[in-house]
């Protein structure tokens, strides 16, 4: 009995999942949905395959749009690729933006859980005010901050160094990071903790061995949205490193390819594909991590 | 070992120490985990924040602290004769207003364009459609995939020369030469606006799809039972309910519009003939590149009550009752 109307719930269910889609006849669906959802998608997509394409064509067929059809390549190279890696300072690059994300991702990841489980669960006096100051820390975007930090770089003797970007960075990355923590330690029973508690356990164990195991989707959410963040950052890596061999992959693309070489595109594209993969390849294992935290950070 | 458990009972009796009454006080427990995160905050965000709007009233240079000169940096008239006076300052500066107008003008029409699009294609992916999960991950790469790499790509897409479009244009038959994307100051905005809406039509689609998942179908049902057609499903049903994360999701993309520098910079940097400047990529023209710390922290301060009025605007406004129940036009 209760096992059938489990079914009949299940059912009614799934009926509501499709919801009223079956008043819609299959050429009104192509109409209203396919074709449109196909457009967007296709101008979504369409810069990135203009990039790759670029990124492996020989210089000829590059430059020559008559003779040959843009949209496609008839004799792929790996010529850009190779002098990108190969005859600049890439691997130097990629390597200073691969430390400055893992270095700043990393602090930001253990202040912003400190804060939030002190925010949520120790709930000291004035918590409340706190998170809300947090939020708002949240809002006040680096464009308006980059010119009085870059005197505080210059100050603290940071300039061109890449602690000057690690200790920056987290400035983005702990608000979002401690607010969507927040949002995750809610969800954590508070029994959990009373019972830990009750045995002796300090705040420090108890985070350490109850909370932060059960939070470790937030964590992985977290860490992936700041890692991206990092390799994305732009205004403060232009502003504080002016040596070549300290520069991020954005900050050099800009700065070291753009010579005015018609011959420039095959490798500023081979490297703008080089400088997206890493965060494309962490992003394609954890998209439901990534969704959740984007979403999980405009929600409440 | 007796001993040793007789000395451990002793100190055990001698009741908690400073230490640990220290810790298992809520305060300063709390005190303690907030130490890292406001330490960083405040020495890197609160700090430049005031120390930012100090500068814009200096003549801070770079290597040069600078004296404080009150709003000379926004304002200042001098006068040569009883009816000659000129306006310096950013008041009197006209690159300075071409970048605000330039920048309300960006944001504007970016942000509309992303709702509307943003929403759209939530809506589309709404539906039962089949891959819904790779789908999903695909429309959400210009989002992460850096700023400035896509806006290297699109700054080849505008090349004056090989630009992809113009060539496709051509081929079918729709204009007769290329169109120079970035060398007019009207293409070169339409243009920039374009690249910003094309990365942030994404995030706004993604969160509002969120958003959508959480509407009841059986709300829909009930509308459809009481006759109500699509559009006013999405008007009365769809729209209100998820009103409160609109209101969330503009916010952010105002505020990071109106903010915006990579983009600029990687495409444009300002030109043709400033027309492309916003805000703050003038800022870092004026204060990294012209040297002149305190002009360019005096148009970053007054970049502040634009962001107080942006946020204020699509955070209250959106959430004012007659918009929820849709009596606004739009």
């Amino acid at each position: 009995m209760t096992d059938a109307a489990k079914t009949a719930a299940k059912a009614a269910a799934k009926d509501d999942s499709e919801g009223m889609d079956f008043l819609m006849t299959r050429r009104t669906r192509w109409v209203t949905i396919y074709i449109p959802l196909s457009v967007i998608v296709f101008i979504l997509l369409f810069p990135f395959y203009w990039m790759t394409l670029t990124a492996l064509k020989p210089n000829a067929e590059l430059l020559d749009m008559e003779t040959t059809n843009p949209l496609w390549v008839a004799a792929p190279t790996l010529s850009h690729i190779f002098h990108v890696i190969f005859e600049t300072d890439y691997p130097v690059w990629m390597w200073n933006t691969m430390l400055v994300s893992v270095v700043a991702t990393f602090i930001s990841l253990v202040a912003s859980v400190l804060a939030a489980y002190a925010i949520v669960r120790i709930r000291y006096k004035g918590s409340q005010w706190v998170g809300g100051l947090i939020f708002l820390a949240y809002l006040v975007p680096p464009s308006i901050l980059f010119i009085p930090l870059s005197v505080i770089v210059h100050a603290y003797g940071l300039f061109d160094t890449p602690m000057a970007l690690i200790l920056t960075y987290p400035t983005i990355l702990i608000p979002f990071s401690t607010w969507l923590l927040m949002g995750y330690f809610k969800t954590i029973p508070y029994e959990l903790e009373e019972c830990a508690l009750i045995d002796g356990a300090t705040r420090t164990q108890i985070l350490l061995k109850i909370v932060l195991p059960l939070a470790v989707p937030g964590l992985i959410s977290a860490g992936i949205f700041s890692f991206t963040l990092c390799w994305n950052e732009f205004i403060y890596a232009l502003t504080f490193i002016s040596t070549t061999s300290n520069k991020t992959v954005p900050v050099a693309m800009l700065s070291e390819f753009v010579d005015g070489d018609i011959y420039r595109w095959g490798s500023l594209m081979a490297g703008a594909l080089l400088g997206s993969l890493p965060v494309a390849i962490l992003y394609s294992f954890f998209v439901e991590h990534y969704v959740s935290s984007m979403t999980g950070a405009v929600k409440e | 070992m007796t001993d040793s458990t007789l000395r451990r009972s002793a100190v055990a009796m001698t009741g908690p120490g400073l230490w640990t009454r220290l810790n298992n006080d809520r305060n300063w427990l709390g005190f303690w985990f907030m130490l890292p995160a406001a330490a960083i905050l405040v020495l890197f965000l609160t700090y430049p924040l005031g120390l930012g709007i100090w500068l814009s009233l200096t003549d801070a240079s770079i290597g040069n602290p600078g004296k404080f000169v009150g709003i000379l940096n926004f304002y200042e008239k001098e006068c040569y004769g009883p009816d000659d006076c000129e306006i310096y300052g950013l008041f009197g500066d006209h690159v300075f207003w071409q970048s605000v107008w330039q920048t309300i003008f960006y944001t504007t029409v970016a942000s509309v364009a992303k709702f509307a699009i943003g929403l759209y294609l939530a809506l589309l992916l709404n539906n039962h459609l089949p891959f819904k999960a790779i789908l999903r991950a695909v429309i959400l790469l210009p989002f992460i995939v850096p700023t400035v790499l896509s806006a290297i790509a699109f700054w080849w897409i505008y090349d004056a020369q090989f630009s992809i479009i113009s060539w496709s244009l051509t081929k079918l038959g729709l204009i007769d030469q290329y169109i120079d994307f970035l060398g007019d100051p009207w293409n070169a905005r339409w243009s920039l606006i374009f690249a910003n809406v094309w990365r942030g039509v994404p995030f706004v689609a993604i969160t509002l799809l969120a958003g959508l998942q959480t509407v009841p179908p059986s709300l829909y049902e009930a509308a459809t039972l009481d006759g109500a057609g699509r559009w006013q499903m999405f008007r009365h049903v769809t729209f209100p309910l998820l009103t409160p994360i609109i209101a969330v999701v503009m916010t952010f993309s105002v505020l990071f519009t109106f903010t915006d520098f990579q983009l600029i910079w990687a495409i444009t940097r300002g030109g043709p003939a400033n027309a492309t400047h916003l805000m703050a990529t003038l800022s870092y023209q004026r204060a990294i590149l012209g040297g002149n710390m305190g002009e360019g922290a005096a148009i970053s301060t007054a970049m502040i009550p634009f962001l107080l009025a942006a946020i204020m605007v699509s955070w209250f406004g959106l959430q004012r009752r007659k918009w929820q129940q849709g009596e606004s036009d739009d």
